[in-house]
């Protein structure tokens, strides 16, 4: 008995389309939002978090009308993020039928804007996301840094002492992605998720790396992260939601089955 | 020709946003003779059949919109007399007082306290537990009701929160959880029913309740259920 763990399925959705991720440089289409968003839903997913990776901002208005076609249709929590900068995009995507919504870089170029979210929103529907990179050398102690541009750029923030402070600034929830791992299939980056996990006083979802469904387990053992997000093994069919779930369970984690 | 006079579902809007997913649960499970509205209007809250609270936010900015709005005597006729639904902070807001923001007294429908986990909450064995009390989480039905109709004793809803409430009187417990300790998750006295989880975002069975609600005469226990 007790909380369950989450997996959540992960959409990265540009131009209307869910497509494999942002590390790939060849994009494969995955299909249409609204019927991959109900197909995991149908799976028993425990929520759904909606990335637009949509560079142009003119097609923020497609997504707005996706993210209230999801909701209409599939009742479990959904994250929307991406492009989220201003107290008017989080009040747009709300109102849309997003539950919570993912702040990344806006918050690292503006702090404040994760307190002016919270304390207008509440701190239960602000996500920080987070993308960090190990910098520190082989024999050195464990140091990891937070990036931006997808893993491009340096920001010299310690990602520990970042989420602390998102977190002191009102971020109900942090969306740890590991730069290193992201796209490689080879795992999580369990160092890095247990050390922000132990941190903070809220939950922790790892991201990036997911391979295969042990590393759905290690994230959770080892990594102590209250959600495990995976996109690609989802995607293509590889592995469903309840297998993964099953697999969790037979580990003796708390699922939701 | 003569038109059926639909069952109008009232969901108050007292100005703490997120209406959506309340409405568009209800509109899933309703039959076409029942009418679901967001409103803010006290005539229509007093002239519907079945009324929802919901309740996002702080406690303070909650208790101070529904005064604000003027909508507290609409909602306190409306628990007097019809299927009242209260939600997630909507269940914090019929107690007596929380301990959130301060200290807040709040509309004193059920005698007690919201409390706060702590940002040092632990679960039985001493090891850290995260707050806000986030996911999913299993439900313990206290007694039988026509709102858990079809619905698995111990189902898992969907929660987000940090405060929990603390009814005086236990015979108004309809649902636990445990969470580093056990907590009240559902009261019931009469018409009044009111859950910390959110049944819109919990799926299945929280549709299933959102269902029950809808047909529900208000009515504390059905005479059928053993």
């Amino acid at each position: 008995m007790g909380l369950a763990k989450r997996i959540i399925p992960c959409l990265d959705v540009d131009n209307g389309r869910v497509v494999k991720g942002v590390q790939f440089v060849d994009i494969r289409d995955a299909g249409d939002p609204v019927e991959v968003a109900k197909r995991y839903n149908e799976q028993g997913a425990d929520e759904i978090t909606f990335l637009d990776i949509t560079a142009s901002s003119d097609d923020r208005a497609t997504t707005v009308h996706m993210v209230e076609a999801i909701a209409s249709q599939v009742f479990i929590p959904l994250t929307v993020g991406g492009g989220i900068r201003t107290c008017e995009d989080i009040r747009r995507m709300l109102n849309a039928g997003a539950d919570k919504v993912g702040i990344n870089t806006a918050a690292v170029f503006n702090p404040e804007f994760v307190r002016e979210a919270a304390q207008r929103f509440g701190s239960q529907c602000i996500v920080v996301a987070i993308d960090a990179k190990k910098v520190s050398a082989e024999g050195e102690a464990d140091k990891w840094e937070i990036f931006t541009h997808g893993g491009r750029k340096p920001t010299g923030l310690d990602a520990v002492e970042w989420a602390k402070k998102m977190v002191e600034y009102g971020a109900g929830e942090i969306l740890l992605t590991s730069m290193d791992r992201d796209g490689t299939k080879n795992g999580f980056d369990l160092g890095v998720t247990r050390a922000i996990s132990e941190a903070v006083h809220v939950p922790v979802i790892a991201s990036g790396g997911v391979g295969n469904l042990d590393h759905l387990v290690d994230g959770v053992t080892e990594g102590k992260a209250d959600a495990v997000l995976a996109a690609s093994i989802f995607h293509f069919g590889e592995y469903s939601i309840q297998q993964a779930k099953e697999r969790m369970s037979d580990a003796g984690i708390e699922m939701r089955l | 020709m003569n038109e059926i006079k639909k069952s109008v579902v009232a969901v108050i809007d007292y100005g703490m946003g997120n209406l959506h997913s309340v409405a568009k649960a209800l509109e899933f499970v309703a039959d076409e003779n029942t009418q679901v509205v967001v409103t803010s209007d006290p005539a229509v809250i007093d002239a519907a059949d079945r009324v929802l609270l919901p309740g996002v936010g702080a406690i303070r900015d909650c208790i101070g919109e529904m005064h604000n709005t003027g909508l507290v005597p609409s909602i306190r006729k409306a628990m007097a007399e019809k299927p009242f639904l209260a939600i997630c902070v909507g269940i914090q807001s019929l107690m007596s007082h929380s301990e959130e923001n301060g200290g807040v007294d709040c509309l004193d429908h059920f005698k007690g306290n919201a409390l706060f986990f702590g940002e040092k909450h632990t679960d039985h064995d001493g090891s850290k537990l995260k707050v806000p009390h986030m996911g999913w989480n299993q439900v313990k039905q206290s007694i039988n009701h026509p709102l858990w109709e079809g619905i698995p004793d111990n189902a898992r809803f969907y929660f987000v929160h940090s405060f929990y409430v603390v009814p005086e009187n236990k015979n108004e417990v309809a649902g636990t959880c445990d969470y580093g300790l056990e907590f009240c998750v559902a009261l019931s006295r009469d018409n009044v029913f009111a859950v910390q989880f959110h049944p819109e975002k919990s799926h299945k069975d929280g549709l299933q309740l959102y269902k029950n609600f809808i047909h529900w005469d208000g009515k504390p226990s059905s005479a059928n259920k053993d």
